[in-house]
């Protein structure tokens, strides 16, 4: 019968618990729901068949499932580049200083303005009469046509163009949050700056690391926009984005669409798996044994 | 000491004492990042001078330089009516992610509940899943209860990933607020409204200005959900862009890129207002950074 003096601050507790309902019941309807349902649509094929034929029908045309290639051979170099560059500039740029500051504030603006602004800027700055291919011919640095839009470069570049910016940033948000007195201590030990970074900054940067190439990963694979535009969407740019938007919003045909979209973030979570996967096997050891 | 001294390799060890490879190193790092930086003023700067350009054709500069195409644009592309509604969606979106994901983020810093795990983790889907893979699904229930096409479709599609990055960002800050407050105001006889509306709310308006402030940049750029569920008379100012720069040839390239330029000049405004409360990392990713 002591009840009655514990249920007031549960009672409270619970109310307050209940602020999360609106943004819950709101991300649940939208996101969730539609998930849910998309998966099920896509096992409802529009034309008939079984329940998998969406999933044989994209699994056998050669309109479809090549695309997973395609976007693969262009979200993997896309994200090795990102990653891979963004480390020794992050690292650079370690120590807060005017340098910092200029850099991260100009590289905010490649990634607010968002692709289709950066596509539009491509073509004419990499298009055959751009500032880009006048600059390479004026300093005889290449002497042929040098097509950079409407084709694989094209939308790499603009992957890199928008990508490099959101990998750095994430990875010196990392960088920074590394206590740089360890660093100094291992100086004072003796370690060359390649020996800091490798035996101090690298083993800590790795959780950090394999979160921003899975990000970068993700958002490269969906790229669409400068896939359209800057590619060649019938051919060597139709990434996986652009088959699921015709199917759904030329031929109408959202089961179809939903199938794609589904193997889509199944490819992703595929990938992400194998990395988070790839971290835990390779760098495990270091990071104890450094502490050792 | 051992640690480091016996996980070097003999070939680092050499570079320790020669200082010239590291010097090269730091001049390959920051000429890669000049070299980037350079290459995307110059593909801004193209389109600033574009949509100027009387005629502009594989010379280093126009012919000659207008406004016209300002005024050519404004009527082309019916901006006053795409501005417009790209001023209520994203105000809509602001108001909306503020009002709903301040009090489950409150909930989230300062409540145990059962589930709250998966709560965040329902919160966080819609920032690892990129736009495409859910935007599909998430059109096709729209198309399918007649709400894209219309403004609150367009908002509530915008709102996915906008509410989850206001939580996000709001919880660590509401975290950080000291709960023996709530306590002294009690004592001082304050009820669960007045202490909401003297105490909390205060707290809480850099913290929901700095939210509102990412959530309107990223809804500013944010292209594939708003591309999947708009009609012909509820296109943003990016989608209305993407469908110019899409159908390039029916209109003069100048005046896209003047529609280009004004779409960046709104861009960078906010951009330039939110980095005075935010820092650049936090526009890409909720990472905080450390404070040094």
């Amino acid at each position: 019968m002591n009840t009655p003096a514990l249920s007031p601050p549960l009672v409270a507790r619970d109310t307050k618990g209940w602020l999360v309902a609106p943004a819950l019941l709101f991300i649940v309807a939208l996101f969730i729901y539609p998930f849910a349902y998309g998966l099920v649509l896509s096992f409802q094929p529009m034309n008939g068949g079984g329940v998998w034929a969406n999933y044989v029908a994209f699994f056998t045309d050669t309109s479809m499932w090549p695309t997973i290639l395609v976007t693969l051979k262009l979200a993997v170099p896309a994200t090795l580049i990102n990653v891979g560059v963004s480390v020794p500039v992050a690292f650079a740029l370690r120590r807060s200083s005017p340098y910092q500051k200029l850099v991260t504030t100009l590289l905010v603006i490649p990634v607010t303005l968002g692709t289709v602004l950066i596509a539009d800027g491509m073509l004419t700055y990499f298009g055959p009469n751009g500032w880009f291919p006048q600059a390479l011919q004026g300093l005889h640095l290449y002497t042929d046509e040098v097509r950079l839009t409407h084709n694989y470069w094209g939308v790499l570049i603009s992957l890199i163009v928008s990508g490099f910016p959101f990998a750095f940033l994430l990875t010196l948000s990392y960088v920074t949050g590394i206590d740089p007195t360890l660093a100094s201590a291992a100086a004072t030990l003796g370690a060359s700056p390649w020996q800091q970074f490798r035996r101090i900054y690298l083993p800590l940067l790795v959780p950090g690391l394999t979160m921003a190439a899975c990000l970068s990963f993700v958002q490269a694979f969906s790229v669409f926009p400068s896939a359209v535009l800057l590619g060649a969407p019938a051919g060597p740019t139709r990434v996986m984005s652009i088959a699921a938007a015709e199917a759904a919003f030329e031929s109408y045909d959202y089961s179809l669409a939903s199938c794609i979209a589904m193997v889509m973030g199944f490819v992703q979570l595929l990938v992400v798996a194998g990395m988070l996967g790839a971290r835990r096997f390779f760098y495990s050891g270091p990071v104890t044994g450094g502490k050792g | 000491m051992a640690t480091l001294n016996q996980g070097a390799q003999p070939g680092k060890a050499v570079k320790q004492h020669t200082p010239l490879p590291e010097r090269v190193w730091k001049v390959l790092v920051w000429g890669a990042t000049v070299f980037f930086l350079i290459n995307v003023l110059l593909l801004i700067a193209t389109v600033a001078v574009n949509s100027v350009a009387t005629r502009w054709f594989g010379t280093l500069l126009p012919q000659g330089f207008t406004l016209h195409w300002y005024a050519q644009a404004w009527s082309d592309f019916q901006l006053a009516s795409v501005l417009w509604v790209t001023v209520e969606v994203v105000g809509a979106v602001v108001i909306l992610s503020v009002l709903l994901g301040v009090p489950a983020a409150y909930a989230l810093a300062r409540v145990q509940f059962p589930g709250k795990r998966f709560v965040v983790l329902v919160f966080l889907l819609p920032l690892m899943v990129p736009p495409v893979t859910y935007g599909i699904p998430m059109a096709t229930v729209m198309y399918k209860i007649g709400l894209a096409g219309t403004l609150p479709g367009v908002i509530f599609a915008n709102l996915v990933p906008a509410l989850p990055f206001v939580i996000l960002v709001m919880t660590p800050f509401i975290e950080q607020i000291d709960p023996n407050l709530e306590a002294a105001a009690r004592i001082f006889g304050a009820n669960t409204f007045r202490y909401f509306r003297y105490v909390l709310l205060p707290l809480l308006v850099p913290g929901m200005l700095a939210a509102g402030l990412l959530v309107l940049v990223r809804t500013i750029g944010m292209f594939e959900l708003t591309f999947f569920t708009a009609g012909p008379g509820t296109q943003t100012l990016v989608v209305a862009l993407y469908y110019a720069v899409f159908s390039t040839g029916v209109r003069a390239p100048q005046s896209i890129d003047a529609m280009a330029m004004i779409y960046m000049a709104i861009t960078l405004v906010w951009v330039l207002i939110a980095l005075q409360f935010v820092s650049p990392t936090q526009i890409v990713s909720r990472v905080k950074e450390q404070k040094r």
